[in-house]
């Protein structure tokens, strides 16, 4: 072929860095969110403490120990969820040819507070709760968080079972995984019909997201899946971008076009699961933030993924942080303020068609 | 030779489809398969880049035999354009660099850039490079097909049903457009089709498939009215306007 006639158009070029340049305004905005996250709350610590504090030149006791084992993992947790959150989105968005796909979309979280619920009923899990709350407390957190999680993994696992014998297509992954969250929600809702009132209100607790949950541990396995998880999504942007333009022309293009669905998916519910069995559920950012960053800068996933994360981070972050300030001493559930948000853009997209 | 498909079998589960196929393309050569709905044009097609793979037989490009390939290294042989493409949120531009795919690692090199400058410029896409091919018309949308299948540098190009649900305006600069690249770049073309006149009028080669086997091939200019009629069941005249042969229905 002798196409030899061609330039680096300077105006794509221009285009290109109108979009890198939007993912470092993010990466800025995070920063600076982050420092501001850490120096508000009961008692305020200044921006400046913060900033030295973080960059290794804390002086004063006191407020090392604010910043360091309260308010940074809680501001970073937050972060790690809403970064992972937002990319398993926008990945499950392509992944399932759906506008409305999101990690919640094939019953993950609806089998996770199964799972927290059979914990605190059956396996004894006992009284759940977080830091912020006195009246709840946990006796075995751990087993809770791995009945979510493995609840979690068996959703996925039907899903993958169900994509090998009918094929891996977006219709039958969706379709299972409605029927999934329709039969984990049946079983919440029975446990917590046999439920005493102690329990009834451990299992509900548990549904409502919160960042406090995770200290150093938590978010070490929790950041480390993320990662692992955005660095995967990343290494196939192409071939999502491929699948948007339509099975066939992706596999023209020698993507291996179920294998990228079925991993794709294990890999998205994967870092769902770590997120949700560590801090409950967390709606809207999975799915909200990839719409959002996609009327921004389009729909190209080697800049909509590493967006949708910083954006996911950001959001989460501040809706944290605001959950913690606008009823102080309260700290609303974080889920709380993400759903409000979320949900009214939910209902737009929906207006609007469900076009991406 | 560029394309010699041997002896291809395929079949849906126990529903046979395609028996025994053979037939050759060389360079510089565009061939048309032609059928009525549903005798199987578009799985041969598929059969041909191992989209399906055939349950028998061998298909080799270039001497290679394609079903050894991994499906990434078929890309650089082969250029697919399918019958339909979805429209998303991406520029011209980048719809047609995701044709380098299959020589992109991680980043686009300036190469893969320019590569794609002067595909769009050859089919007349560049005024549109940065528009959004959710805004592009069918026959856009087409165009920017092709130009994914040929910025991936393949010898063999295969287009299944490149003109159906465009206009006559349209369907004449895509099949003149299919032409010009097979005849200037030595490349081999096949594509299925339903319009006899276009085909005839744009292919070198024709495969008439009829039950599953492969009726009659050949030059175009050999297309009888007994083979038309045969093939699709249907009485036919074939006329000669302006040294062209137009199929015209007798019913």
């Amino acid at each position: 072929m002798h196409f030899a006639n061609g330039e680096v158009p300077a105006e794509y070029r221009r285009y290109i860095g109108l979009k890198v340049l939007f993912i470092a305004a993010v990466a800025a905005a995070l920063a600076l969110c982050l420092a501001v996250s850490i120096s508000l709350g009961a008692a305020d610590v200044p921006l400046k403490e913060v900033v030295r504090s973080l960059l290794g030149y804390g002086a004063t006791r006191r407020f090392e120990l604010i910043i360091w084992s309260i308010r940074l993992p809680q501001a970073l947790t937050a972060v790690t969820a809403g970064a992972g959150l937002a990319a398993a989105g926008a990945a499950m968005q392509s992944i399932l040819r759906n506008p409305l796909g999101s990690p919640f979309t094939l019953g993950v979280s609806h089998a996770a507070a199964f799972g927290a619920a059979f914990s605190v009923m059956v396996l004894g899990g006992g009284v759940m709760g977080s830091s912020n709350v006195g009246a709840v407390s946990i006796t075995s957190p751990y087993a809770t968080t791995a009945a979510a999680f493995a609840a979690s993994l068996l959703a996925a696992g039907v899903i993958i079972m169900v994509s090998r014998t009918r094929g891996a297509t977006p219709e039958v992954m969706v379709l299972t995984g409605v029927a999934l969250g329709a039969l984990f929600t049946a079983g919440t809702m029975f446990l917590q019909f046999f439920a005493d009132d102690v329990q009834l209100a451990a299992m509900v607790f548990w549904t409502f997201g919160d960042t406090a949950r995770a200290s150093w541990p938590e978010l070490a396995v929790a950041a480390a899946v993320t990662a692992a998880g955005c660095v995967y999504f990343m290494l196939h942007a192409w071939s999502y971008n491929a699948i948007d333009a339509g099975d066939e022309t992706a596999k023209g293009l020698g993507v291996r076009v179920e294998r990228v669905r079925v991993t794709g998916m294990l890999v998205a519910s994967l870092v769902t699961a770590v997120i949700i069995a560590f801090l409950g559920v967390i709606g809207f950012v999975g799915l909200v933030v990839p719409h959002m960053v996609r009327r921004v800068i389009g729909s190209d996933h080697r800049f909509l993924l590493p967006a949708s994360i910083l954006t996911g981070g950001l959001l989460l972050l501040a809706s944290d942080t605001a959950a913690r300030l606008i009823l102080a001493p309260h700290v609303l559930p974080v889920s709380v303020i993400t759903a409000f948000m979320g949900a009214p853009v939910f209902i737009y997209l929906i207006v609007r068609g469900g076009r991406r | 030779m560029i394309l010699d498909v041997d002896g291809v079998v395929f079949a849906y589960n126990s529903h046979p489809v395609l028996r025994n196929m053979s037939f050759q393309v060389r360079a510089g050569e565009l061939l048309a398969i032609l059928g009525p709905n549903g005798v199987g044009k578009t799985t041969l097609l598929k059969c041909v880049n191992a989209i399906h793979r055939p349950r028998g037989g061998a298909v080799r490009v270039e001497g290679r035999d394609l079903l050894r390939m991994a499906p990434a290294e078929i890309s650089l042989a082969v250029g697919y354009v399918p019958q339909r493409s979805e429209p998303a949120r991406l520029t011209v531009f980048d719809a047609v660099l995701m044709g380098r795919k299959p020589h992109i690692r991680w980043r686009t090199s300036p190469r893969d850039l320019s590569i794609v400058d002067a595909a769009l410029k050859h089919l007349g896409l560049k005024p549109l490079s940065l528009r959004s091919i959710d805004t592009l018309s069918g026959g856009e949308l087409q165009k920017v097909a092709i130009a994914r299948a040929l910025v991936q540098e393949p010898r063999l190009l295969l287009l299944d049903e490149p003109t159906s649900s465009l206009d006559l305006k349209n369907q004449m600069d895509i099949l003149s457009l299919v032409r010009r690249v097979v005849d200037e770049h030595a490349m081999a073309a096949v594509m299925t089709m339903h319009d006899l006149n276009a085909a005839l009028r744009f292919a070198h080669k024709f495969l008439f498939l009829k039950d599953g086997a492969i009726y009659a091939a050949g030059d175009c200019k050999d297309v009888t009215a007994e083979m038309v009629e045969e093939v699709y069941g249907l009485p036919v005249e074939i006329h000669q306007i302006n040294g062209r042969p137009m199929v015209a229905p007798l019913a």
